[in-house]
């Protein structure tokens, strides 16, 4: 393992992604501090310009925490916030920037083990991409 | 509404590549209608240009400024203070708003930031298509109120040619056939008689086969 940390920002819903936080803080699992979590009401609210100034501050990685595409409380926000996040894929893309820096996951209220999981995810795949050239 | 697609980030940022100041200019007309030089977009643009110029190590400068419309001389003027601040401008309005203000700056560098593709609608979310080829006279009440120049991909105006089927153009199973559609719309009102009425040649100088046009209103004139 390389001891590169990279600066992450994880927009979470705050409905299951939260409370999956909580979860996961019961069960004494915490996030490591390079992740910096942005709670919002709903995945659906999150504009591919909020991704994008997360890049644009220098972070290494982005990704968004939401419900499962049936559990969504306000019905399409995952789904909405699934399009942004292939939207801004499509921009690294062309910027000749790796697109795996940005991604989605689908929580569970419940699933405290799974959100810390994706947070290590993230962190593993953007140790293997190496730091942004944002900077 | 005038439809346009935003260019590729690739284009915009070689054809900038040579300035550090850039003011980004959009329009709360029709681009702002259909998603693509409105505020958010011009945030977009300007956001992923910063992106695109730090990582290859450059600085860049990027201001943002949306006007009410790009197409009205007393909108272009609200830019004269800051304009000269900047190296380049990328204008985020169809094609008449770049053209406005390099009229109304003929020593600014104006580029277009979006390719403009139509006039039409939304017909769905994310969908938008094509109802009018800006003729100079308008002719739909002879054809259903549906528009064979536009929406015909031979625009003929005298029914549908041997490559109609199934409702479908020969060009693509994606376009509906406009002659399909008037001649079911003139059945169903009990008026396809209308479409055999004997009509004169429709004139095109009212078209852009005229040259470019200009409209003066006496009434309007100050
Ligand atoms: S400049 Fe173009 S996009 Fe803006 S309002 Fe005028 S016609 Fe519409
Ligand atoms: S007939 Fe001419 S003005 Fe009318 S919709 Fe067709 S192209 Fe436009």
């Amino acid at each position: 393992m390389n001891d590169f940390k990279p600066q992450i920002v994880a927009f979470c819903c705050s409905n299951c992604a939260s409370s999956a936080a909580a979860v996961a803080d019961g069960m004494k699992k915490t996030l490591p501090d390079n992740v910096k979590i942005i709670q919002v009401p709903c995945t659906g609210r999150i504009e591919i310009l909020h991704l994008l100034k997360a890049f644009e501050q220098g972070a290494d990685g982005v990704y968004v925490a939401g419900c499962q595409d049936d559990s969504c409380r306000y019905i399409s926000g995952i789904k909405k916030a699934a399009k942004r996040v292939a939207g801004v894929k499509r921009i690294l893309e062309e910027i000749e920037m790796d697109p795996e820096r940005i991604n989605i996951f689908n929580l569970c209220a419940g699933q405290g083990q799974r959100f810390v999981e994706v947070a290590y995810e993230m962190i593993n795949r953007l140790k293997e991409i190496g730091p942004s050239p944002v900077k | 509404m005038i439809v346009a697609e935003p260019k590729p980030i690739k284009e915009l940022l070689e054809m900038v590549q040579d300035f550090n100041k850039i003011l980004v200019i959009g329009c709360k007309g029709c681009v702002t209608v259909c998603n693509v030089g409105g505020l958010k977009e011009v945030g977009i643009l300007a956001s992923t240009l910063k992106i695109a110029r730090k990582k290859d190590g450059r600085e860049i400068e990027v201001g943002e400024h949306v006007l009410e419309r790009q197409c009205d001389p007393e909108y272009i003027d609200e830019v004269k203070d800051i304009i000269d601040d900047y190296d380049a401008v990328i204008s985020l309005a169809c094609g008449v708003g770049p053209q406005f203000l390099s009229e109304r700056y003929p020593s600014a560098r104006i580029f277009p930031g979006v390719n403009t593709k139509f006039m039409g609608g939304a017909v769905e979310h994310g969908v938008w298509s094509e109802r009018c080829a800006g003729c100079g006279q308008c002719v739909i009440h002879y054809f259903g109120g549906l528009c064979p120049i536009a929406r015909c991909s031979k625009s003929l105006m005298n029914g549908p040619c041997g490559g109609s089927s199934h409702g479908k153009c020969e060009i693509s199973d994606d376009v509906d056939c406009i002659w399909d559609i008037i001649v079911r719309k003139m059945m169903a009102q009990g008026r396809l008689d209308e479409l055999v009425k004997f009509r004169p040649p429709k004139s095109w100088t009212t078209a852009r086969d005229g040259g470019p046009r200009k409209m003066v209103r006496e009434e309007l004139v100050i």
